[in-house]
């Protein structure tokens, strides 16, 4: 075997989707992705903007892929997005003008952290949610199991005043 | 010869045969139970026997299938090939949709004979209804297999090869996690049946928690392991490594592993104080109902895609409604019989009972934003026509805060007395975690990066001295040490597995804290380069060409220097599997259990010389699996205790009078 130029990425994206789809056959629990070892030219060369490039990256989804990253994925568009997020915080884009240049190219679907609006109200809420009505549910439920103590009768009023007195016949 | 008895014929046979038995052990210990018939109730542990039998003879004759290469059967013509390595050719037989079910079928059955076997000293009637409510399920789904997925379909004319697996399915992690994994899901039809049962019943009672409680400890501990041994393998296959993603894949089995571990302690309250009986019996359902949804839903893509589920439309339909007969059966019957269950013991909310329920209120929210965000997409794009995606930044910074104070209550639970706590005694015996959990949260303060892992840190050893303080406690740490191995012995098992894994769950948190500080560089290098990652000197040595059985490949050579000491050497590489034309990257992992150096070989780029390296270096990313392991052996532990295996009497007490410690007391008093 002679020395050999390795596949491109977007070619090695489809038989992995190919291992999906058999996993997802199969019912496995585990996720089969793309992993890109991504060309180190492709990273800034400032450290701090690299890093904040990788954060943003992180947020936004591949849209090729089953739910992965553009950091993570291996395929050719994932690798547009990863140029397009760095050159536009090399052009001097804040986080926030990069999210919304995303978004406003390619709709909601690229945030992998929806956007909190009327539609993603339960979704966001549901933490909230979930512990009041767990919470709630508990406290009734304990205070329903918790009968009044009935008040004495008149003999045994007198049984305890007797017993307090010490007089224990 | 074997394949000339154990044929696809027989094979299909057998597992028509197991339907009708399975619809038998379904009906007849029903109606015996109903009319108080003891032969028809007794019937119940033959059928539950010789449907098992007869899925056994099924997978045999699939397994046997595979093993000789018999292409002439479709499933084995799609999923095998004559290089496949006899391992895979054999563990391929649950690698697809069909072999999987049967699979399913198999663990349901197993469970069935299970109860029979070790179900002797329950009840009659009660022990008819489960194995019955196990028999009914099992049925629907070896009608799904029959008639939407038979394995032993035939091929006609046979090719002569089949069209292989995967390269990336042929790993030794994948071909053991699905009937691990299986059998955690599949497990919790047990408490499932059983609380179907009682809800026939219309009773609830100590003896049927005490009953529930060790299938369900059963089935979590192969569920946490099965979890644990597919996100290992995403860590040491896929390559980045990363362990778990918040796939909707992975989601689907994390939300019976959150519903089962509350289960799995709400039954000790059911078990020890008789409360909490209706909410039990509802985790129950809700627990097997998640597993089902877990391995079917997530099969047809309906997850990922609502148009993928048109695929296979027969498939579909038939799973949607055999799910919505058991699901829906279930709770419908829990809403009608649920008010007949009479409520339980009183308890004060600071108690061991309190605590409990805190345990449930957390876990089942945790569930709670994991379901809604799994299942959010899907619903957006039916409903509003909208795509959305909810991916990891959602559930890191929903759930994952959830489980802050679930964490946090773990630690002093077991520490708690039951029915009355008080705050002062509690504290006492948390001084030494808590002093412990604060010097690491101001060291991590001091040292970590970023808010969560620093409280991860602090919450993983709060976790693990609180198991610590809590088997100490029991056992008397102050008294005669020269009888100490003794009294350890004398503890009730139970008591040491529950603190073994909760140990392990802060192992768990520990090593996910580790890996929040993994730093990693990608460079390309030329042999003779050296790179600096995380304090470490590599140096790329070489890389060249080796063949494998069915692959060839290009391995490269790393050397690891820590000061001028050698600490490892690395060979990550790159396969090419020419029949199907597929490279896959394999990872080269040195660990000294305290974090792993990790090298991923990229593209190479003869044109310059060079190769494009990814390296890694993990701080403690063993824990998270190590902990995990110690979760599935704690749960192992407690299975062996006495008291709670099946149908035991307890005449331990007698014996261990002369040696009274706190622990014996303890013990006697639960």
């Amino acid at each position: 075997m002679t020395s050999r130029a390795g596949p491109s990425p977007g070619l090695l994206a489809s038989p992995r989707m190919v291992a999906l789809l058999a996993a997802l056959a199969a019912g496995l629990a585990m996720p089969m992705k793309a992993g890109a070892v991504s060309d180190p030219s492709e990273m800034l060369a400032d450290p701090a903007a690299e890093r904040r490039a990788e954060h943003i990256g992180s947020r936004l989804r591949c849209l090729v892929c089953q739910n992965e990253d553009i950091e993570d994925s291996g395929a050719d568009l994932a690798r547009d997005l990863r140029h397009a997020v760095r050159a536009r915080i090399a052009a001097g884009d804040s986080d926030r003008q990069v999210m919304d240049w995303m978004v406003a190219r390619y709709g909601q679907f690229i945030r992998l952290q929806p956007r909190l609006d009327t539609d993603t109200l339960l979704l966001w809420g549901m933490p909230a949610l979930a512990l009041l009505a767990g919470g709630g549910t508990a406290a009734l439920a304990a205070r329903r199991r918790r009968p009044a103590p009935s008040p004495l009768a008149a003999d045994e009023e007198e049984r305890v005043s007797r017993l307090l007195e010490g007089d224990p016949s | 010869m074997l394949s000339a008895i154990l044929s696809p014929e027989l094979g299909r046979f057998a597992l028509a045969l197991s339907c009708c038995l399975a619809s038998m052990q379904f009906a007849l210990p029903l109606l015996g139970a109903a009319r108080r018939r003891p032969g028809l109730m007794r019937s119940a542990s033959g059928f539950a026997a010789a449907q098992l039998l007869a899925l056994v003879v099924a997978f045999a004759c699939l397994v046997v299938a595979a093993a000789t290469d018999d292409f002439s059967v479709a499933n084995v013509a799609e999923n095998s090939a004559v290089l496949k390595p006899m391992l895979y050719k054999i563990t391929g037989v649950w690698g697809n949709h069909e072999g999987s079910t049967l699979l399913w079928c198999l663990i349901l059955a197993a469970c069935g004979g299970a109860v029979a076997a070790f179900g002797r000293g329950l009840p009659d009637a009660l022990r008819a209804r489960v194995i019955a409510v196990l028999g009914g399920t099992a049925a629907g789904f070896e009608l799904f297999c029959l008639f939407t997925s038979d394995p032993f379909d035939r091929a006609w004319p046979a090719p002569p090869d089949g069209q292989g697996m995967n390269p990336l399915l042929q790993d030794p992690g994948l071909a053991f996690h699905p009937p691990i994994l299986y059998a955690g899901y599949v497990g919790f039809a047990v408490p499932f049946a059983f609380a179907v049962a009682a809800l026939l019943e219309g009773r609830v009672d100590a003896a049927w928690g005490r009953w529930v409680r060790p299938w369900t400890v059963a089935a979590w501990s192969f569920l946490s392991a099965g979890i644990a041994l597919g996100s290992w393998w995403s860590y040491y296959v896929l390559g980045w490594g990363g362990y778990w993603f918040w796939d909707p894949v992975e989601n689907a089995s994390l939300l019976p592993w959150l519903c089962g571990t509350a289960l799995l302690h709400s039954a000790i309250v059911v078990e020890k104080r008789e409360a909490l009986k209706i909410w039990t019996v509802l985790l129950a359902i809700a627990t097997f109902s998640l597993s089902l949804s877990g391995t079917f839903l997530v099969r047809s893509g309906i997850l990922n895609s609502v148009h993928s589920f048109a695929n296979d439309p027969a498939r579909g339909v038939f799973i949607l409604m055999l799910l919505a007969l058991v699901i829906g059966g279930s709770l419908a019957l829990f809403a009608w019989r649920a008010p007949v269950l009479a409520a339980g013991g009183l308890f004060a909310p600071f108690s061991r009972e309190g605590s409990l329920v805190l345990n449930n209120v957390l876990l089942c929210s945790v569930a709670a934003v994991v379901l809604t965000g799994t299942m959010y997409p899907p619903f957006m794009s039916l409903l509003r026509g909208q795509a959305i995606s909810v991916g990891a930044p959602f559930f890191n910074e929903t759930a994952v805060p959830l489980a802050v104070p679930l964490l946090a209550a773990m630690a002093a639970g077991p520490l708690l007395p039951w029915k009355r706590a008080r705050m002062r005694p509690l504290l006492r015996r948390l001084r030494v975690p808590g002093a412990l959990a604060a010097a690491v949260l101001a060291l991590g303060a001091w040292g970590l990066q970023g808010v969560m892992p620093v409280l991860a840190a602090a919450l993983g050893v709060w976790v693990i001295c609180g198991a610590v303080a809590d088997i100490a406690g029991r056992v008397g740490w102050r008294r005669d040490p020269r009888t100490l191995p003794r009294r350890l012995r004398l503890l009730p098992r139970a008591a040491l597995g529950a603190a073994l894994a909760h140990a392990g769950a802060g192992v768990s948190v520990l090593g996910l804290a580790g890996m929040s500080q993994a730093s990693h560089r990608i460079v390309e290098a030329r042999p003779g380069d050296s790179i600096t990652v995380g304090g470490d000197r590599w140096v790329l040595r070489g890389v060249a060409d080796v063949a494998g059985p069915n692959y060839d490949a290009r391995v490269a050579t790393l050397d690891v220097y820590r000061g001028h000491r050698l600490v490892a050497v690395l060979h990550p590489s790159r396969r090419h599997f020419p029949a199907q034309d597929q490279t896959t990257g394999e990872v080269a992992i040195h660990t000294n259990l305290i974090s792993d150096l990790y090298a991923v070989l990229g593209d190479e780029h003869p044109e310059r010389g060079t190769v494009v390296l990814r390296l890694h270096r993990n701080p403690l990313a063993p824990w998270i699996w190590l902990g995990a392991l110690l979760m599935a052996l704690g749960g192992a532990l407690s299975l062996s205790d006495r008291r709670i295996r099946v149908g035991a009497p307890t005449p331990a007490r007698s014996r261990s009078r002369e040696l009274r410690t706190p622990a014996l007391e303890a013990a006697a008093a639960e």
